[in-house]
């Protein structure tokens, strides 16, 4: 039960072999015997799950189930859940009982999947490596003294440890593609504006998306087709026809062409991650596809960009937590804005702050034009860098992280070194293009290397065949941690 | 161009945010590493490049002005931190 796939576990419950009660307290027990040792849950509510369960069970006895109908999935805790506590790993809500569902939840449940629990992660999605949650930091299944990436860390560590046979992620700048590189599984962060950011609590919000993390490019269409969709309550939100994301599964990848971007390898990516992706590249190769070399001269100041406009949208966006409202309270205060100050300061961890402060200062008089108007324009050349490309290829190659996982507290004492692990992975949120991560290998030390697959706007359902017909020529992708069977 | 502690400290009020002398001068070099890397951006010309404030060139929906929302003030407050007689209770910010 364990190692089987979302797909083959919806089979298993279509044919009534396995009830989803069974299912969700099969999972239930291992988290509860291994989530000390990595830390991905933060909040469990057992009795809700099984009820879910219950009814999942019971809709598929009246043969009314839709294939995720009775799946435990995990929720990053950044997905507000009505009756669930919704911290976003941060002490600003550590006391935070969602009043309502997120988009995204609801149509999981809509579907008859089951809320297994809700991820731990980078407080309020900021981080590399899921080790600024007020909650502790995620261990990484392939070596519990690295990191797991993030800021998705506690969802990729629960499906890389068989915790979870699926999760919820969110990717601002490669939040759901570099945990899935670092622990082994695969993530896509789809097309900006094709999931509802609807009760996702906001970080960058013209580059947040949430998308699914899984083991199997199969199980991310699956999750994927069910997540999708246009919802009115997100202004971004966009209308268009529902997708199964599976319709291309299964057709040849000959004459795909393939762009290789010189820049993915020159920036840095260690000897073994430029090894690993080479040869899936050559596997690929064998399957039929071409390949080109391309450019993205731009790339470079992806990170810079970054660091300049998602801070700017986080100080706006967190400016709501003042302790008036909801959340934390800074206990005692001498005036209004005393507990403004109090309970900001106390409520956020360091590297919220730090951003918070980033942001103010780019927006602030006399250096908006300077930095946040340039990162704007500078946005734009990266944007027009993809779109010449995607002129003379079908899909982006590249690693996902020039890394593999790092050693716990490696960068935390150096913002800027934990900043250029997003080299590969901000440029698709910069120009809101679906990007997707998927195992292709191991370092010398045995941990995961992820292939990113960057893909032109509404491409995913071609990008999951790419990895689809990957994972049917490669074995990666089944490989375990060591200790998990 | 580096910060100043008095930068740090006017962008903290600004941000609200309670700090420190230990914090601003620790915030102050970090800040400074974090700039560091952004002035690559700040020499590439732009000139005649629009400012890209968005992924997708989609304009903002309309919506009939129409209520659409019902009154869930009891739920919203049952958890919040302060509450009295249906109101949010803070400081006093009124002599």
């Amino acid at each position: 039960m364990d190692n089987a796939t979302i797909s083959s576990l919806s089979a298993e419950l279509a044919a009534r072999k396995l009830s989803s009660v069974e299912l969700t307290g099969h999972f239930l027990s291992r988290i509860k015997a291994l989530n000390a040792k990595y830390n991905c849950f933060v909040t469990l509510d057992e009795e809700r799950s099984l009820a879910q369960a219950r009814a999942a069970d019971a809709r598929r006895s009246a043969g009314s189930g839709q294939p995720l109908t009775g799946i435990p999935i995990a929720q990053k805790d950044i997905f507000c859940a009505a009756g669930w506590r919704t911290t976003c790993g941060s002490r600003m809500l550590s006391n935070f009982v969602s009043p309502y569902d997120a988009h995204v939840v609801a149509q999981l449940d809509a579907a008859g999947a089951v809320n297994l629990g809700k991820t731990n992660m980078d407080e309020f999605a900021m981080g590399s490596s899921s080790e600024t949650s007020y909650y502790g930091p995620v261990r990484n299944p392939w070596d519990v003294h690295t990191v797991p990436g993030g800021s998705s860390g506690g969802s990729a560590a629960a499906v890389a440890a068989r915790l979870a046979p699926g999760a919820t992620g969110t990717d601002t700048g490669g939040s759901i593609r570099q945990p899935a590189a670092m622990t082994g599984i695969c993530g896509l962060k789809p097309t900006y504006g094709v999931v509802s950011r609807y009760g996702m609590i906001a970080f960058a919000s013209s580059l947040d998306q949430a998308g699914p993390m899984a083991r199997t490019a199969e199980d991310l269409a699956l999750l994927m087709t069910t997540m999708a969709g246009y919802d009115a309550r997100d202004s971004t939100s966009l209308e268009r026809e529902r997708e199964n994301y599976a319709r291309e599964l299964g057709k040849p990848l000959a004459g795909l062409r393939i762009g290789l971007p010189k820049e993915f390898i020159a920036e840095g990516a260690s000897a073994d991650v430029v090894k690993a992706v080479e040869a899936a590249v050559a596997e690929l190769g064998r399957l039929g596809c071409t390949t080109v070399e391309v450019s993205l001269p731009n790339m470079r100041l992806a990170v810079p960009v970054y660091y300049v406009l998602a801070p700017a949208e986080a100080s706006s966006n967190l400016a709501r937590y003042d302790g008036a409202r909801y959340g934390y309270r800074a206990p005692e205060y001498a005036d209004l804005a005393d507990m403004y100050k109090k309970t900001r300061s106390q409520g956020f961890g360091a590297e919220v702050k730090r951003r918070i402060l980033i942001g103010t200062y780019v927006l602030s008089h006399g250096y908006y034009d300077a930095y946040y108007i340039q990162a704007q324009r500078v946005r734009r050349l990266i944007a027009r860098d993809f779109a010449e490309v995607f002129e003379r290829c079908d899909v982006i190659m590249g690693p996902t992280s020039p890394t593999t996982a790092f050693r716990i507290g490696e960068k935390m004492g150096d913002p800027v070194q934990m900043y250029l692990n997003d080299i590969y992975t901000t440029p698709a949120n910069l120009a809101g293009l679906p990007g997707l991560s998927i195992p292709c290998g191991f370092d010398a030390k045995g941990l995961p290397v992820g292939l990113q697959i960057i893909g032109n706007y509404f491409a995913e359902a071609r990008m999951l065949n790419v990895a689809h017909q990957y994972q049917r020529a490669t074995d990666w992708h089944t490989r375990t941690p060591p200790g998990v069977e | 161009m580096a910060l100043s502690l008095d930068d740090v400290r006017r962008i903290a009020h600004l941000a609200r945010i309670g700090i420190d002398e230990a914090e601003a001068q620790a915030a102050l070099a970090q800040l400074n590493d974090v700039f560091g890397l952004i002035a690559e951006m700040q020499a590439v010309d732009t000139g005649g490049v629009e400012p890209m404030s968005h992924a997708l060139d989609v304009v903002q929906r309309l919506r009939e002005d129409a209520v659409t929302e019902t009154d869930q003030h009891a739920l919203f407050q049952s958890i919040a931190p302060h509450v009295e007689n249906g109101l949010y209770l803070v400081p006093k910010v009124i002599e």
